[in-house]
């Protein structure tokens, strides 16, 4: 979950995430660099007494200053690209779960065995018990496997939706009458929360998602305990 | 409709649809459809030859994974009216 006046990412739960963080890091570091070096530069030219008004060319320069940036965008490029293709990796999956997008709640299907469905509503505020988190909390979390490559099939029964898990790093669309498929794969269990990122109406900030990472055996005892 | 699902999941063995080479992209519409008409042509055909639907089966539990119950029970209501678009 994010905290109070966060500005980075979440912790990662999965190993795509931290991918992502490892080439935020990265990337964010080439900017931080090229940035304080533009600034140090600006106030070098703003300070000075010296001057050069005859100055007719400057080859070596101008030619330092175009290989390095070509080099720097492909020290950016290789690693943005080795993600890419990660993330679209061919995995068989061991269970599938739905979930469609309504206004204003999601509904999730678990329907590999026998048909678990349940509605996934916002707790209201004044519902809540003492620590738990204002417009994140749900009525019927997501309960999942840990260290299980999961199917998720993301669609919507009215408008746009947004199915998001920031520590997953997960964002995929919730489109009418598309069924779009994202994969889960979690490293620890916990629990994880997200918010629907797709404008859908007056209650679009009050339709969280919480996924509950448990080991297999708790996963398959909840399973059999709601199906009954 | 079918007994294989009604079978709850034995500890340790899980199976879910694999990989479809033909559908590899995220739009998985058109996977969940495909197998939805192959289940109704298969179970059709077998009918018609006076054969046992039992290899169907596979085409269900794919149709079933990975359809919404809404989209299912909608093309279910459609072919009972006979409205249903698909060739079957």
């Amino acid at each position: 979950m994010a905290h109070p006046a966060q500005l980075g990412f979440q912790d990662a739960a999965s190993p795509i995430m931290e991918e992502l963080m490892y080439f935020h890091d990265h990337t964010l570091m080439i900017v931080f660099l090229i940035s304080s070096l533009v600034l140090y530069i600006i106030s070098l030219m703003l300070t000075t007494e010296l001057t050069h008004t005859s100055t007719m060319d400057a080859q070596e320069v101008e030619t330092v200053w175009t290989i390095l940036p070509a080099v720097i965008l492909i020290l950016i490029a290789l690693p943005s690209l080795r993600i890419l293709y990660m993330m679209d990796e061919i995995t068989t999956p061991t269970l599938t779960l739905k979930t469609m997008g309504h206004q204003w709640y999601w509904s999730y299907e678990y329907t590999d065995y026998e048909n678990l469905c349940f509605d996934s509503y916002m707790t209201p505020p004044l519902e809540l018990d003492p620590g738990e988190l204002r417009l994140l909390e749900v009525d019927n979390r997501v309960v999942l496997p840990t260290e299980m490559s999961i199917r998720m099939l993301i669609s919507s029964e009215d408008v746009l939706h947004s199915w998001t898990v920031p520590s997953l790093g997960v964002k995929t669309d919730a489109i009418p009458g598309r069924l779009n498929q994202a994969t889960l794969m979690t490293s620890r269990p916990g629990i994880y929360y997200g918010q629907c990122s797709e404008i859908c109406g007056a209650n679009h900030s009050f339709m969280p998602i919480v996924l509950e990472l448990v080991p297999l055996k708790h996963f398959e005892e909840w399973l059999l305990s709601t199906l009954e | 409709m079918s007994e294989v699902r009604a079978q709850k999941p034995p500890p340790g063995k899980w199976w879910t649809p694999p990989f479809d080479p033909r559908f590899p992209n995220q739009n998985q519409t058109r996977n969940c459809y495909q197998n939805f008409l192959d289940y109704h042509r298969c179970q059709k055909t077998m009918k018609r030859r006076g054969k046992s639907a039992q290899p169907c089966e596979y085409y269900f539990r794919v149709y079933h994974s990975l359809c919404p119950i809404s989209w299912v029970q909608r093309w279910n209501d459609q072919i009972k009216e006979g409205t249903f678009a698909g060739k079957i």
